[in-house]
């Protein structure tokens, strides 16, 4: 197999070696059952808001033709009540997890995507721009994020990608810290000077050499960022800085309390999109946690 | 103002044992932790000056025109528009819109709220004692709560205590603050079934009490805010103060303080503990910044009359010259709190700043 593999080149050789290194790592992840807990979550949940426009249709969420009574509590026909427009409850959490989902993710990528660039090339390029790029990082890290994104979405228009840019442009400085730290680990190794002496240039060790060995990282931080994305994008939905026009679970819950269902006790309509925000981040944040620990056995997290 | 920080902490700290160690250099000079102080005021007053500089962009130079946003798409006629760029100073050119909102900020002057008519720093000030009230409270508790139960949990990790205080801390943790404080409105109250309304829904006082009736009523408006904001926060500090505290527990000295027969108890307290703090201290102020947004959703939820509760009101309309004088005292808050966390880790941990 191996001799088949050096005969056909070095990608494929590179590409036997991730396949081994990632059938290793879902043997030691296997035994984090917190870890797997929250993976069998996030299964359930991505099915849950894939199959969403077969289960619920988008017919749900809109307002004029609700199939309820505004405000009733739950029953049979709608097992967790409807909202102030009459409209099922379910179907709205059932629904509202597309976007909850969809802009975490994105929020994620985003904010992970330049926190790596900056913490490579930070890490890469020492001296005056490394520097002044780690200060303006160390500067963000200390920033209230929330205040800073909330910021950044009154000035913008009300949508999605507004969300997404707000949590992304202000949640990378932890990655870009982590991610520069590993760059400058693996940059201190012999082959990275033997990738230069055999005429690699900044883009070759940085893309071919550094970006492999911090993608493991990425990828934790990754999973855990989604977590306070989700939160982030839940908590400017609540104060109505989210995109409207669209059903989120933040924006139910905004719409709760502004239809008042705290002072009348209705707390079937709250409870719902609140508990979903939390099983989702909780979810996301176990997987981080398995993953980081599979990576790092040092941080003694429980398993 | 450098010289006068610097000198108290060092005095303090000054007189090193003599021992084994005083054949060495002292640990920390006196000029030594000057330096080091002298450098990170210097590095706080360069991150508040990018502050400023990015209130002023983040508010003028983003797509759309101020005044627009500021009329919030009501029918206004061109001459109201105009009126308005100049009541705000958008006619100038953006530099000297800049030398300007530069020169005001930094006496004291955040221009004029837009929604109250009043100066944006009347507002703030009015609102800070009520933040701080309820923050301060919850930060004490929140910290004491998170580092107690994070000793605790390294000191028997694996066993079911650790597991089941991780377990909260992280299902806290990932709790939306606004939506815990929402149901714990509903269930203590408006009072739920069985459960009687015990609490006020929101606000700081009944109003009509005086003396010790005030301070009792303003404490039972304070209980329902606080217990929301520990709960979402004092997970992060149980989890740092844990990792930090496992990571010294392998050490040497640690056998060998217990070797000397010293009690498990006195070995985590005097000699593990200390050495755990610093790293547990660095996060609690670096985190500031989230308990801000904390605090910005507690007092949204229970009409709180503080600086978060202002915010949201600020914002809902949008009020602008008071959205940014808050983000410019929030962010500034943070930083100043930050750098007296940096000038006071000397004293923690001989091994920062020689």
């Amino acid at each position: 197999m191996s001799t088949e593999a050096a005969r056909r080149g070095p990608r494929a050789l590179a590409r036997q070696r991730r396949r081994r290194s990632a059938a290793r790592f879902w043997q030691q992840y296997r035994t984090h059952r917190a870890g797997l807990l929250g993976l069998a979550a996030l299964v359930l949940f991505a099915l849950v808001a894939l199959t969403a426009p077969l289960t619920v249709g988008s017919g749900v969420s809109d307002v004029t033709d609700a199939p309820g009574r505004p405000l009733e509590a739950p029953s049979g026909r709608f097992p967790l009540g409807t909202d102030r427009f009459g409209r099922d409850l379910l179907g709205l959490v059932v629904w509202g997890s597309r976007v909850s989902l969809l802009v975490g993710l994105l929020a994620a990528v985003l904010s992970v995507a330049i926190g790596a660039v900056v913490g490579i090339s930070a890490g890469h390029f020492r001296g005056a721009y490394g520097t002044v790029l780690m200060r303006i990082t160390d500067w963000f890290l200390v920033m209230p994020t929330l205040v800073l994104a909330i910021a950044l979405a009154t000035v913008m228009s009300r949508s999605l990608g507004t969300v997404v840019l707000a949590i992304g442009v202000t949640s990378w400085p932890t990655t870009a810290r982590l991610v520069r730290a590993q760059t400058l680990a693996v940059e201190s190794r012999p082959y990275i000077e033997r990738a230069r002496a055999l005429g690699g240039g900044h883009w070759h060790v940085m893309t071919r050499h550094v970006l492999p060995n911090v993608m493991p990282l990425v990828l934790a931080q990754t999973t855990l960022m989604v977590s306070s994305s989700i939160l982030a994008e839940a908590t400017l939905a609540f104060l109505g800085l989210g995109d409207p026009t669209v059903v989120s679970w933040g924006g139910l819950l905004q719409d709760a309390r502004e239809a008042g269902a705290v002072s009348a006790g209705d707390w079937w309509y709250l409870v719902p999109p609140g508990i979903a925000i939390a099983l989702v981040a909780l979810a996301f944040t176990l997987c981080g946690r398995a993953v980081e620990s599979v990576l790092n056995p040092r941080l003694g997290v429980t398993r | 103002m450098a010289a006068d920080t610097a000198s108290t902490p060092a005095e303090a700290a000054g007189p090193v044992p003599a021992g084994p160690a005083a054949g060495r250099p002292r640990a920390r000079s006196w000029t030594g932790y000057l330096r080091y102080g002298a450098g990170k005021l210097g590095g706080a007053v360069v991150s508040l000056l990018a502050v400023l500089v990015t209130g002023f962009f983040l508010f003028r130079l983003i797509p759309g025109d101020p005044v627009r946003t500021l009329t919030g798409g009501r029918q206004v006629s061109a001459e109201q528009l105009d009126e308005y760029r100049r009541e705000f100073g958008l006619d100038l050119p953006l530099w000297e819109q800049f030398t300007d909102y530069c020169g005001k900020a930094l006496t004291g002057d955040l221009g004029t709220s837009y929604q109250f008519h009043a100066p944006v720093i009347d507002k703030i000030t009015e609102a800070l004692p009520n933040t701080l009230l309820l923050t301060g409270t919850a930060f004490v508790l929140y910290t004491a709560l998170g580092m107690y139960l994070g000793t605790r949990s390294a000191w028997r990790h694996g066993r079911l205590g650790d597991r089941l205080h991780t377990g909260l801390a992280l299902t806290l943790y990932s709790v939306p603050s606004f939506w815990l404080g929402l149901l714990l409105i509903i269930v203590f109250s408006v009072g739920l079934g069985p459960v009687p309304g015990l609490f006020p829904t929101g606000g700081m006082e009944s109003g009509g009490e005086e003396g010790f009736g005030y301070v009792l009523d303003v404490a039972h408006h304070l209980v329902l805010p606080v217990i929301t904001l520990v709960a979402v926060e004092y997970g992060q500090t149980l989890l740092v103060t844990r990792s930090a505290l496992l990571d010294e527990m392998g050490s040497d000295y640690l056998t060998t303080a217990r070797a000397k027969g010293l009690r498990d108890d006195l070995v985590r307290r005097r000699h593990a503990v200390p050495n755990a703090l610093l790293p547990t201290v660095t996060l609690v102020f670096v985190n500031l910044g989230r308990t801000v947004a904390g605090v910005i959703l507690v007092e949204t939820v229970f009409s709180w009359p503080g600086l978060g509760g202002l915010f949201y009101q600020a914002l809902s309309v949008p009020d602008l010259p008071l959205v940014q004088g808050l983000f410019l005292f929030f962010a500034a808050a943070v930083i100043v709190m930050n750098t007296l966390a940096d000038l006071l880790y000397p004293l923690l941990d001989p091994r920062v700043g020689r």
